[in-house]
């Protein structure tokens, strides 16, 4: 091996890194700017809102059951790791208080978005490549049919909307998760397990989280487009895109929670 | 009818893939309301010869020169109006699948007319009796036949009344039947609506039954060009061989010549070093 393949690699990695987040960006500028046409355009190139609407059915309201179960678990796994430490303060009750901010502020809007990453982001990876290798891009193009307006928009906005919602929802059962442990085997009332959760939760919190969310269902769908819409190779190539989509939206995710947070904590939000 | 204006003239085009020449200085008109049928095996360049033409890429050497109009100097208006002004049938008819064959062909009215619905509805029924599918209209691309397939993108092909169709190997997988039925098609289209037919295909049967005028493609070059009857009494080997398929030829004398020796040799080398 040359003494120079690390640097090499470290090259090609990032000429990578620079390419894919510029073809994204480029994708996301083309995304808003037909978003004019797609709301305020002629008639036959508005956005079909059944369409956006099966978009947001696919995309969030199957994720439900899924996305619940696992903050419910997240909140009640919170619980019972938080409990021993607190009880030696003495503090067992301030349980609710821990993962209130925990749940609200950072897991809830992460852990719904790393649920739709593998649900939805896949999926959009692969029914976008498996329209390229069936030539159905090409076709579009050819009609004079901008793909960005007609199959990235909605999905990007479908994806949006929906990890929102399922956000709220999110922090809702992880809260429930903590509060049917903390009933159960720590013996605190719901209601002051409410009332604690919500005594050192400001209003912005909530919407911290909600914002978040927001910017990682952005993530989560310009990437599966942008890996579907670049796929080569017939099926292989469908299966590595869906591949490389849950595994770098994760990254992204994570990467983007951190700047989030680190933005938070020095505004003092 | 074909008259002698050329619709589209290919001027010594080149394209270049990874560094290996695909169409090499490429000289072709087509012209008004013909029905030119463009031959070649496997990776001859014909493909690529027509996505020239459909204005989906741009020559890396020479120009493609669309009614009057320089294919590299279009600007975006210009190339989405010649677009609009074309159909095309590609290879596995490219129908969307998550809509009706109905709402397919309707799909380009909707975006490039401003017909009411009603009309739409109409003009649709109108398109898919021209290709014998009215009565499959409200079902999805899945539940239809390679054949039905092939004519349900023909219908939305001819959706905007194009004034050139592009065929990608329109009888590619189909029966000998239902590849007749879709060639009587191609000929009725060219005689009814006056279209302009560019195919390309290496189907010998279904290339002589529709083409007026065919060229033979060979490895990014036109070997020759002529009439159906001028390329059946050809006495040229390799075209002899692609038309009527002979196991010997040029292009099996190629082959073997492709340099299998000194591969062999060449890898008996590299092990013993």
């Amino acid at each position: 091996m040359s003494p120079l393949a690390p640097f090499t690699f470290l090259r090609t990695a990032a000429i990578d890194a620079v390419d894919l987040l510029g073809g994204i960006g480029l994708l996301l500028r083309d995304t808003i700017g037909s978003a004019k046409q797609a709301l305020f355009g002629k008639r036959g190139r508005r956005i079909s809102w059944a369409n956006l609407w099966e978009q947001m059915v696919r995309v969030g309201v199957k994720s439900i059951p899924i996305v619940s179960l696992v903050v419910f678990c997240i909140g009640a796994i919170l619980a019972l790791q938080m409990a021993p430490i607190l009880r030696d303060y003495g503090q067992v009750d301030k349980v609710a208080n821990v993962i209130g901010v925990a749940i609200f502020r950072e897991l809830g809007p992460l852990m719904a978005a790393i649920v739709l990453s593998g649900y939805a982001g896949a999926s959009i990876a692969a029914e976008v490549g498996a329209m390229v290798v069936s030539e159905e891009i090409e076709a579009m193009e050819t009609m004079a049919i901008s793909p960005v307006r007609f199959l990235v928009l909605p999905r990007v906005l479908a994806t949006t909307i929906m990890l929102v919602c399922l956000s709220a929802l999110a922090d809702i059962m992880g809260m429930l998760g903590g509060m049917v442990i903390a009933n159960l085997f720590l013996h605190i009332e719901p209601i002051k397990y409410l009332r604690n959760t919500f005594q050192p939760l400001k209003l912005m919190d909530f919407f911290t989280g909600l914002i978040k969310a927001g910017v990682f269902g952005v993530i989560i769908s310009s990437l599966a487009c942008y890996l579907g819409l670049g796929v080569k190779g017939g099926a292989t190539g469908v299966g590595q895109a869906t591949t490389r989509t849950v595994v770098l939206t994760i990254v992204s995710l994570i990467a983007v929670d951190l700047l989030f947070t680190a933005a938070f904590y020095f505004l003092e939000l | 009818m074909a008259d002698d204006s050329a619709i589209i003239q290919v001027e010594s085009v080149t394209k270049i893939y990874d560094g290996r020449t695909v169409l090499d200085k490429i000289q072709l008109d087509v012209k008004n309301g013909e029905t030119l049928v463009i031959l070649g095996g496997s990776g001859s360049g014909k493909s690529t010869l027509l996505r020239l033409m459909m204005g989906s890429i741009l020559p890396d050497g020479g120009d493609v020169v669309i009614m009057g109009k320089s294919l590299k100097n279009m600007t975006d208006t210009e190339l989405t109006d010649y677009r609009k002004s074309v159909g095309v049938l590609f290879q596995s008819a490219a129908l969307f699948n998550s809509m009706s064959v109905a709402d397919n062909v309707a799909l380009p009215l909707r975006e490039h007319t401003d017909l009411s619905e009603d009309t739409i509805e109409i003009m649709v029924k109108i398109k898919l009796e021209l290709v014998d599918l009215r009565e499959h209209a409200d079902k999805m691309p899945s539940e239809l036949s390679g054949g039905m397939k092939k004519r349900a993108g023909l219908a939305r092909a001819i959706a905007l009344d194009p004034k050139i169709l592009f065929y990608d190997e329109p009888s590619a997988g189909l029966d000998p039947y239902t590849s007749a039925e879709i060639d009587k098609l191609i000929i009725d289209l060219n005689q009814k609506l006056g279209v302009t037919s560019v195919v390309v295909t290496h189907e010998m049967d279904s290339a002589f039954r529709i083409a007026r005028r065919m060229v033979l493609l060979d490895r990014g070059k036109f070997v020759v060009s002529g009439s159906p009857e001028e390329i059946h009494d050809s006495t040229d080997p390799l075209v002899r061989q692609f038309v009527y398929g002979l196991l010997e030829g040029p292009l099996t004398e190629r082959r073997k010549a492709g340099g299998y020796l000194s591969d062999l040799l060449g890898k008996t080398e590299s092990s013993t070093r």
